[in-house]
């Protein structure tokens, strides 16, 4: 297969559409914390970036993407990049019409924003120092070899081959990878660190509501190039995907907007939410199913994500904002949504409603094969961090406020 | 007449506020201040370099009431703004000669 100039561009441009997610997630957490706080959060997103962005050259992709080992992992033959160049990507088996290098740095973006994701459980307590240390390991034993598992050849997408049958467990943009990852990692880590000091009790009101609508919006507008871009090709799959994504969010942000409605008043933050549920739900689905299937999953989306914060607030859980439930628990939603609602109209696959009940177990299994996998992991590696180097910052460095404590700086002067 | 000014930690001003209320102190304003008491503020080591937050952020209410409610009041204000450490404020206690209502001619002294 030859490469195309068609494929690459829309690839490169959708590349630079995911990379405005990573500082929009910054933006949008930034919003929703404390003023004296603000400042941290932005960067916290800003330095995943850079982090990530290092680790995958380094290795990261390579444990990913290399030439896979028993379905668990990649092999260490692309370490720097070595042997990835301007000729065409060959991927678990399959050839692809653009770049190596650019599908590279496309699931590069994919795995930033996934870091920056997580940072909303370390809102207003985390040491930056120690988020760096964490951000390296969690990529490293968290994201890494999930990607692999999915997109690179590993045993979730072949789950079904392994099973004696075919074919395997679907995620077209990062349900299980990104979203399932980073949203049950956040509930993990929660459960370790302490709450922050007056949670539950204080008044901890949004800095910038504004921001946070900006960062929304920037994740919405990103989302495009997550989701369309995942066709890898600029052909009819991409349009698909670009107008799945769409309904979706639009009747996920509506959805929330009605039951928030319901109980007390339609706040722009909850509209936001919605969105970003909807967002997230039609991430694994968006090369599969269809514009009615899209509308269905975001309203869905929306009444799971918005009981699933309640439940977080009712039991106490210091994940402010609301990585567990809106990717993890939305991220869950999508997944199965995918084995529901697939239609081979759309890219070849079927799900449960298209007679295919063999789909569905394939993405139960993928759902708790993550949530399992981020869950532990994570779980062990914070807990590791926490009683060495310490997670959280000192009491009057929290009272003060992230800004000064960790970088000298404030959001407004 | 007594004006109470009560400078207090931003966190505890809903808990305040919604006690005052309680007990019948509806009127007040509320200021968004910034200061330091006998502490200095704070001073952080980070990395081995000294961080200096001088002044820290913190709510001024103002009420006029009663000479005969002054002391309630305060017993209200300190109940739900201690939190037991440095930095839970101050409250003061002024004279008010006159009090005007502007939009009708009514005038207390």
């Amino acid at each position: 297969m030859t490469i195309s100039s068609g494929d690459t561009a829309w690839l490169l441009a959708s590349t630079a559409l995911v990379m405005i997610m990573t500082p929009g997630v910054g933006f949008f957490y930034g919003g929703l914390v404390r003023r004296k706080n603000l400042v941290s959060m932005i960067t916290l997103s800003l330095v995943a970036f850079a982090l990530v962005s290092v680790q995958w050259v380094l290795f990261g992709y390579s444990i990913a993407f290399g030439p896979d080992i028993n379905y668990i992992i990649g092999g260490l033959n692309y370490l720097g990049l070595n042997g990835i160049g301007q000729g065409e990507a060959t991927i678990a088996g399959v050839t692809l019409t653009v770049p190596a290098l650019a599908y590279t740095v496309f699931q590069l973006v994919f795995a930033t924003v996934t870091l920056a994701i997580l940072t909303s459980v370390f809102a207003e307590r985390v040491k930056l120092s120690s988020f760096i240390i964490f951000g390296l390991l969690w990529t490293t034993l968290v994201y890494d070899p999930l990607a692999h598992w999915v997109w690179g050849g590993g045993w979730l997408a072949n789950v079904g081959t392994l099973l004696g049958q075919s074919g395997g467990a679907l995620d077209f943009a990062g349900g299980t990878v990104v979203h399932i990852s980073s949203g049950f990692s956040a509930l993990a880590i929660a459960l370790v660190i302490r709450k922050r000091i007056g949670f539950g009790k204080d008044l901890m009101e949004p800095s910038n509501i504004p921001l946070a609508l900006l960062g929304a919006t920037l994740l919405w507008f990103g989302w495009f190039g997550f989701n369309a871009g995942s066709a890898i090709a600029a052909n009819g799959l991409a349009a698909s995907a670009f107008v799945v994504t769409n309904t979706a969010a639009a009747a996920a942000g509506l959805t929330w907007m009605l039951l928030s409605w319901k109980d007390g008043r339609p706040a722009s933050l909850g509209f936001a939410s919605g969105a970003l549920a909807g967002l997230v739900a039609i991430t694994p689905a968006s090369g599969f199913v269809d514009p009615l299937a899209a509308i269905i999953i975001g309203a869905v989306a929306s009444m799971v994500c918005y009981y699933s914060m309640l439940f977080r607030i009712k039991k106490g859980l210091d994940e402010s904002c609301d990585c567990w439930s809106i990717h993890g628990m939305g991220g869950v939603w999508g997944a199965l949504a995918t084995g529901i609602f697939a239609t081979t109209a759309v890219n070849g696959y079927s799900g449960l409603l298209y007679g295919n009940p063999s789909q569905f177990i394939y993405q139960a299994i993928a759902v708790c094969a993550s949530i399992a996998y981020a869950f532990v992991v994570t779980f062990v590696l914070v807990k590791i961090l926490d009683s060495t180097i310490g997670m959280t910052v000192k009491e009057e460095e929290e009272y003060v406020g992230l800004d000064i404590s960790q970088h000298g700086e404030r959001a407004y002067s | 007449m007594k004006m109470v000014q009560a400078i207090i930690r931003p966190e505890r001003l809903d808990p305040v506020k919604k006690a005052l209320e309680e007990n019948g102190f509806v009127a007040m304003s509320i200021i968004d201040v910034k200061g330091r008491g006998e502490q200095k503020g704070i001073t952080l080591e980070y990395r081995g370099k000294k961080v200096e937050v001088d002044t820290l952020p913190k709510v001024k209410l103002e009420l006029v009431v009663k000479d005969e409610d002054v002391t309630r009041l305060i017993s209200i204000i300190k109940a739900n703004a201690r939190t037991g450490k440095f930095g839970d404020g101050k409250i003061f206690v002024l004279p008010v000669e006159m009090m005007a209502r502007v939009r009708t001619d009514e005038v207390w002294k």
